[in-house]
């Protein structure tokens, strides 16, 4: 029965989690890329635009919902379910801490470790391309039938180097359960380096984390990979006649994908929750650090305000980051709130790489896509997975 | 709650292969074709059969019908009309499935009459390391032959949608 209660009350806390992350990466995204491009970004609801998100779904709530004349009705509402479901499913495997003991109660962080969580994961994720094709296919018009082609066929080709970059960890971790994977990872060569996958001796993923993240932005259909939706050609790709709440399935999904690839891609390469230094060298103390830290440039800011409402405002602010910093001190929560603070760093630098991207390159072109994945990243992923395997071989573990 | 998961997905899948014969449209009969697979993997998981459910899903569900799908998009396939239908199939059909059917049972039960009922939770060697142990020491010669009759089916394939030098 407590299995229940407990699983219960994750599940809600973890849904929560996403969903509120889902809303707000799309600030951040904006927020980000506006200040790579030298612009302010949303800014006029609530302060720094914070409200914009909310506002958003307003808008695409109250929307008229339209059905194309011609569509194929069923696979047109069930394209936009299949979508944002397939890419919600993955976080139920994702590995987000090792077990813990929160008021006398012992539980794992994650809601299911199971055995073949890797293959799980790509099985889900390998199914997410329908909501694509079918939407583009279902909706009865020639931009949105040729986006959702040309996704399939991109989403197909680099599952390839995908999967086979995803092998050459499990090699060093010789386990396809998620939560082995990340256990596997820790401990630190001289006290400092982590023994992350990317550093992991005798064979270090560097490539393998690169041909994987590139792949993920294949897999996303995002920039420099975003053809299935290449506004100047094919207005909005697969996702053109859809409007309101299934338009913003779409919008959802691809975030949650995003999530998704960042998160595998932190499991995989690095080490999950495992801190960036030893927890006996003071690791735990970082977010309090960070946090305080944040907090001070805040205060220092309201102290010497460039604007009068600064002199308020502010200050606020800082004791907000005061009070996180006081909260990774509670030694209660802290078994809890650490791991998941290193685990969401990580995944969030790499989201923060999604935007980066997005914001710096332009788009490719169709063939130099193709080209580019059957004639260099698959290769390249052959020879990592050989020489890791050799070396495995060689060397042992 | 074994039983009640097999038979629920033990009906969508019936469910879904029957609508797969029934559906004029190929799109329609794919999607169907997806949810059998779907099905069965979830029959394969309850049955102890961890890495071939998840195999199942990868290799059929995510693989071989993404491209069915899309084979049937890039043709623009129309749904089929309806012909009429010959006697034969009208009034020797079901019946005919009904004796296929027992004939088979009969017949499994003749060849293995001492086989053990298949029972959830009973098998555990269905593990990834089960079946790649298996693979490369008992199935290690059929394994091989296949992945070489595959390859050879690629190179085959290739050679014949290549282009002629002339054209």
């Amino acid at each position: 029965m407590t299995f229940f209660v407990i699983t219960l009350i994750k599940a809600a806390l973890w849904a929560a989690a996403i969903l509120l992350s889902l809303l707000y990466l799309q600030w951040i995204e904006r927020k980000v890329i506006a200040h790579v491009q030298l612009r302010l970004g949303p800014s006029r609801v609530g302060p720094h635009g914070l409200l914009q998100p909310l506002a958003d779904v307003m808008k695409l709530l109250l929307k008229e919902d339209l059905t194309p004349a011609g569509a194929h009705k069923f696979l047109y509402l069930l394209a936009p379910f299949l979508a944002v479901s397939l890419a919600l499913v993955p976080v139920v495997v994702l590995p987000f801490g090792p077990e813990v003991e929160v008021f006398g109660v012992r539980t794992a962080l994650h809601l299911a470790d199971l055995n073949i969580g890797v293959l799980f994961l790509l099985a889900v994720t390998s199914l997410g391309v329908y909501g694509t094709a079918l939407a583009g296919w279902a909706s009865n018009s020639k931009y949105a039938l040729l986006g959702a082609l040309r996704s399939s066929a991109q989403m197909i080709s680099y599952e390839l180097p995908m999967a086979i970059a995803v092998v050459a960890p499990l090699l060093l971790a010789n386990t396809l359960s998620l939560q082995g994977l990340a256990e596997a990872q820790g401990g630190y060569y001289g006290g400092w380096i982590p023994r992350w996958n990317v550093f992991q001796l005798p064979a270090p993923q560097i490539f393998g984390c690169v041909i994987f993240l590139i792949s993920g932005f294949a897999e996303t259909n995002r920039v420099p990979f975003d053809l299935p939706e290449a506004e100047n050609e094919l207005v909005a790709g697969f996702h053109t006649e859809y409007s309101s709440l299934k338009f913003a399935s779409f919008f959802m999904a691809e975030y949650a994908n995003m999530i998704t690839s960042c998160a595998f891609a932190t499991v995989l390469f690095f080490g999950a929750w495992q801190p960036l230094w030893p927890e006996a060298k003071g690791s735990g103390y970082f977010p309090t650090l960070l946090f305080g830290l944040a907090g001070l440039v805040a205060l220092y800011h309201g102290l010497h305000p460039a604007r009068p409402k600064d002199r308020i405002t502010l200050p606020v602010v800082a004791l907000a980051f005061f009070g996180l910093a006081a909260v990774f001190l509670i030694p209660v929560v802290r078994p809890v709130l650490l791991p998941v603070f290193w685990f969401v760093l990580k995944a969030g630098s790499l989201l923060f790489t999604f935007m980066w991207v997005r914001a710096t390159l332009p788009r490719f072109r169709y063939d130099q896509l193709m080209a580019f994945t059957w004639k260099f990243l698959f290769p390249v992923a052959m020879v990592n997975l050989l020489a890791t395997g050799l070396l495995v071989a060689v060397y042992g573990k | 709650m074994d039983l009640v998961l097999f038979l629920t997905f033990a009906i969508v899948a019936v469910g879904c292969a029957v609508n797969l014969v029934l559906q004029r449209h190929p799109i329609s009969a794919a999607i169907s074709l997806i949810g059998v697979m779907a099905s069965l993997a979830v029959l394969y998981l309850l049955l102890g059969a961890e890495f071939i459910a998840a195999a199942q899903v990868i290799v059929y569900a995510g693989a071989i019908m993404v491209l069915f799908v899309f084979v049937i998009m890039l043709l623009n396939a129309e749904a089929e009309r309806k012909t009429g239908r010959s006697l034969v199939a009208r009034y020797i059909g079901i019946p005919s499935l009904v004796l296929f059917l027992s004939l088979l049972g009969v017949l499994i039960h003749a060849l293995y009459p001492s086989a053990e009922r298949a029972s959830f939770g009973g098998f555990t060697g269905g593990t990834p390391q089960n079946v790649g142990r298996l693979l490369f020491t008992r199935y290690l010669l059929p394994f091989e032959a296949t992945s070489a009759l595959i390859l050879i089916a690629i190179v085959g394939a290739v050679w014949l949608a290549r282009k002629e030098a002339g054209e």
